[in-house]
């Protein structure tokens, strides 16, 4: 979707605020940042409609609050939608009996596994790669209103596939309803003066993306 | 609670309280155990840091064979050192040279090397640097205090796929002498994300 998140090239933001050297600024972040991995582990939902659920927030929403805020709308947004609790229930911070759910809590010693193990994404296919490095190719001019990994700034340019990384799970159709489908995904060179023109451009500088096959021409 | 609440500030006590409430309701459901929140902070927050990357990158400086590995199958590599999993499931090391620097961003979210660097600093996280990491890299770099010469490519590493990027900066000169965990010492987390050079004090 082409939605507030999707901010490679945007103008207007001024200097980076290098000032926050911590993991957390204040205690309810920490608390969101467990909460959000902890929900996660229940597999009610995958890594890519968790993103989706962050970058659908309405776009003054996005730019305006902070980075926990987002995941706290997000892990609150999937834990509704998946049934697991209501708006009611969320305003009250108290359990309805009629809402009860089967699923159980992932325990303290469970942590260090799930997390070693993470969630790779490399997919066995049958399906040959149509690219190889040295390719130049094309991203598709392409809006979907739904989740996507290419992000605006390189829709429409030519670039140059510097290597193939293997078929990873396509994140369109994984955010969609979690099917799992191979899609080869290519690490694509574009220069600077294809993203942004010779004018805007900085000399002596390339942008490197790691881009699924699906989203070439 | 209102969508469309456009404060600049949203108070901290409302959002603490909102948290507070979700938290207890999914303790109340057994959605969500307390300890296992605990042990997740406490994971990234004491645990798994840029330290690991530090090491990963003072072995590659001082034995070869490793970093050619490193440089063929980061993820094996790295993983050697046991240093795995979660947002490192895919991993790609970038070397910087006398004639190349690499820098990292992830524009559309906040995707980062968990396992070798632990959570991004809130700076990456921000709209300020995802947005112009990646039109105006060597502008950044130099708000970060690095001025690349001219003739030195930069090359932006957008991480909009599953995988992750560690920059491999150049080894300082006149550290011939330093043992392994010496040179750890001069490999800060920003020097790993592209955005300073090793041997830096940050």
């Amino acid at each position: 979707m082409n939605g507030a998140h999707d901010l490679g090239g945007s103008h207007g933001f001024g200097e980076i605020d290098r000032r926050q050297q911590v993991n957390f600024e204040h205690f309810w972040e920490q608390r969101v940042f467990g909460l959000t991995l902890a929900c996660g582990m229940l597999g009610q939902w995958n890594l890519d409609q968790s993103r989706y659920a962050r970058e659908d927030m309405h776009p003054v929403d996005y730019l305006s609050s902070s980075y926990y805020e987002h995941w706290l709308h997000g892990c609150e947004r999937l834990m509704k939608e998946r049934g697991l609790v209501t708006d009611s229930e969320l305003q009250s911070g108290t359990a309805s009996k009629d809402n009860a759910v089967m699923l159980e809590a992932i325990e303290p010693d469970c942590v260090d596994r799930i997390l070693k193990s993470g969630g790779p994404t490399l997919m066995e296919t049958d399906q040959l790669a149509k690219f190889k490095p040295g390719d130049h190719v094309v991203v598709c001019n392409f809006h979907p209103k739904s989740h996507t990994r290419a992000p605006r700034y390189i829709r429409g340019h030519r670039g140059t596939v510097q290597a193939h990384r293997g078929a990873h799970i396509f994140p369109d159709q994984h955010a969609l309803d979690g099917g799992r489908i191979p899609a080869h995904l290519y690490n694509v060179r574009f220069e600077s003066e294809t993203l942004w023109g010779e004018d805007a451009a900085e000399a002596g500088s390339a942008v490197y993306v790691d881009v699924f096959e699906p989203y070439l021409e | 609670m209102s969508d469309h609440n456009h404060h600049h500030e949203r108070s901290l006590s409302e959002i603490e309280d909102r948290v507070q409430r979700l938290e207890a309701l999914l303790v109340e459901k057994n959605l969500v155990n307390r300890e296992t929140i605990d042990a997740l902070i406490d994971t990234y927050e004491n645990k798994v840091g840029p330290r690991n990357g530090a090491r990963v990158v003072a072995r590659a400086w001082t034995d070869a064979e490793y970093k050619t590995r490193l440089l063929a199958n980061a993820t094996d590599a790295i993983s050697e050192m046991g240093y795995q999993g979660r947002q490192g499931e895919h991993m790609e090391v970038v070397e910087n040279t006398d004639t190349v620097h690499n820098m990292v961003v992830c524009t559309l979210c906040s995707c980062y090397p968990w396992p070798v660097l632990g959570l991004p600093p809130a700076w990456y996280k921000a709209s300020e640097y995802r947005a112009r990491a990646v039109s105006e890299p060597r502008t950044v770099l130099r708000e970060f205090g690095v001025d690349i010469p001219q003739q030195k490519e930069v090359r932006v590493w957008d991480s909009t796929a599953e995988i992750r990027y560690l920059v491999l900066p150049q080894r300082p000169a006149d550290t011939e002498s330093l043992n392994q965990e010496e040179l750890a010492a001069l490999v800060s987390r920003d020097a790993m994300i592209g955005v300073a050079l090793a041997g830096e004090a940050r």
